[in-house]
């Protein structure tokens, strides 16, 4: 068994590796010192440093209001196209969507983020609009960059589901329609949830495509924290982090019960 | 056929957002650079091209950008696939739990969990101060490359492990047994067996890796050093410093085409 136990301490010390540096990120939101090396008591003043701080505030809003929409746009999107992908085995054109889908999944947000901005460009000197750049265009840049994200949720929980329960709605008298809504639906929805909550905290987290699609006045949280980093990191980043964090923790809890509750009734 | 009109506006979202933009990058490869709002004008011009292969500072982005993402890609492989083995033999309570703890840190916001290693490496960091306190010399780690490496193995690593336990998990177990019983060493059986069956979540893993790690450009620009000049920085400072549009479009145009080939690993089942 010396393997096994090989592996278990491979699996701890990568473990500790992902989560060494958040726990140090938490527990120094809470020193009162400024520095991280030396510890000189519990202390809650880099949040109150944060509560005051405007233009984090005002930042962490404005990004809340996009990833909202984005997450939205998104899971509509990415919503329909999985349920095509998985459903829909005949659709014209469905290695192009695949294909097209799985470029914003791996390609690097550099590419993504200069891409839109040429779009947005061409599309305000030839049509007017966008009339400039701030938090509608990075809303949409963000939307694309997340549906693929969902769309790959959504068709994995279709895909495990199988067509059975469509199939006897429809034996039994129910239109396509009335499948879709009440038994398509339904089965798709833990995943939906799921790819929202995903989109909206990729939203959250995006720097390079939004340094790319935003424009003057229309600063997100990362770009703040981005150009603080540049110079180096404050504790009151540290606090902001750990808010984060509690938050992404929650949405993953949520996600993990919803998981099991969709395992539970596909049997 | 009402079925297909229903996927009409991903089509519509799919070729405006993404294919469109796409070709758009290739016609601001070929314009001209000009001193106005937006800086270039149309035109059919090859000298941005021709400038990513023979100015040596491009040629040398693609070079570096290609080692750090070869090098990170191996290096998420040697330290995901214990663990993705670890996950996929343990009880069926437990990997649920342990796939979540991967997934995680992906969740958690890559730019504020960067934050936690500037601290830790940095001269007057974490690391510095423990090995002081052991009586050990400092060292520099913070803005180099090999601070710009950690940053980018820790950042990937989830999307090493998690296709490859996809495969590990999905493998039928009582092949190995097989082996095992008609006298195969456990080394022979991982070798010929375990691996075998999981080298397509193998692949998908690398490709994962080494295709954003190629544009990376957060984790070199913040971690790493100022000679840690990926390409993903050189296309960043052509397009935001210098204003050189169709510059960046050219650079980025023969990134994504070098990319498409690993990129389409990911897909294939």
């Amino acid at each position: 068994m010396t393997r096994s136990r090989f592996l278990t301490a491979w699996l701890l010390g990568g473990l500790l590796f992902l989560y060494g540096p958040i726990a140090v990120l938490v527990a120094t939101s809470f020193n009162a010192s400024s520095l991280m090396t030396e510890w000189t008591g519990f202390s809650l003043r880099w949040y109150r440093a944060l509560l005051h701080d405007r233009t984090l505030i005002d930042a962490a809003l404005l990004s809340l209001r996009i990833a909202a929409v984005a997450a939205t746009g998104a899971t509509v999107l990415g919503g329909l196209a999985g349920f095509a992908l998985a459903r829909m085995p005949n659709l014209a054109g469905r290695r192009t969507m695949a294909g097209l889908l799985a470029a914003p999944l791996v390609l690097p947000d550099l590419l993504i983020g200069l891409s839109l901005l040429l779009l947005f460009v061409a599309s305000e000197m030839l049509l007017g609009v966008p009339n400039g750049r701030g938090a509608g265009t990075v809303a949409i840049a963000h939307a694309t960059m997340c549906l693929s994200y969902v769309a790959v949720v959504v068709e994995a929980r279709l895909a495990a589901g199988g067509t059975v329960l469509e199939m006897a709605a429809m034996d039994l008298g129910a239109g396509p329609v009335m499948a879709f809504l009440r038994i398509t639906l339904p089965l798709m929805a833990p995943a939906l949830v799921s790819g929202w909550l995903l989109a909206f905290t990729l939203s959250l987290d995006d720097v390079v495509v939004a340094s790319f699609t935003s424009g003057p006045g229309a600063t997100t949280l990362p770009m703040v924290v981005y150009s603080t980093l540049r110079l180096g990191p404050t504790p009151v980043l540290n606090a902001l982090a750990t808010v984060v964090l509690a938050l992404a923790a929650g949405a993953a809890a949520a996600i993990w019960v919803l998981g099991r509750r969709g395992e539970a009734a596909a049997g | 056929m009402r079925r297909a009109l229903a996927v009409l506006p991903v089509w519509a979202w799919l070729v405006g957002f993404v294919a469109l933009p796409a070709v758009l990058i290739a016609v601001m490869a070929v314009s001209i650079s000009a001193d106005s709002v937006p800086p270039f004008r149309l035109g059919l011009s090859f000298e941005a091209l021709a400038a990513v292969f023979s100015d040596p500072y491009y040629r040398d982005g693609f070079l570096f950008s290609l080692r750090v993402a070869a090098l990170s890609a191996a290096a998420c492989l040697v330290l995901g696939y214990p663990m993705a083995l670890a996950i996929a033999r343990s009880a069926p309570r437990h990997r649920r739990l342990l796939l979540l703890l991967v997934i995680l840190p992906f969740w958690t916001g890559f730019l504020l969990r960067i934050t936690a290693w500037i601290g830790i490496l940095r001269d007057e960091g974490l690391l510095n101060a423990v090995l002081g306190a052991l009586g050990l010399p400092a060292i520099r780690l913070l803005h180099t490359d090999a601070a710009m490496l950690i940053g980018m193995v820790y950042g990937y690593l989830p999307f090493m492990i998690l296709p490859i336990e996809a495969r590990l998990s999905a493998a039928d177990r009582t092949l190995e047994q097989a082996a095992a019983d008609l006298g195969a060493s456990p080394a022979r059986v991982f070798l010929s067996v375990t691996l075998p069956l999981s080298l397509p979540g193998v692949w998908a893993g690398l490709a994962l890796v080494f295709v954003p790690v190629a544009g990376e450009y957060v984790i070199p620009d913040l971690l790493g050093g100022p000679g840690s000049l990926t390409i993903g920085r050189v296309i960043y400072e052509e397009f935001f410093q210098n204003n050189d549009w169709p510059q960046a479009a050219a650079l980025a145009l023969v990134l994504l085409l070098g990319l498409a080939l690993p990129a389409s690993l990911v897909r294939r089942r």
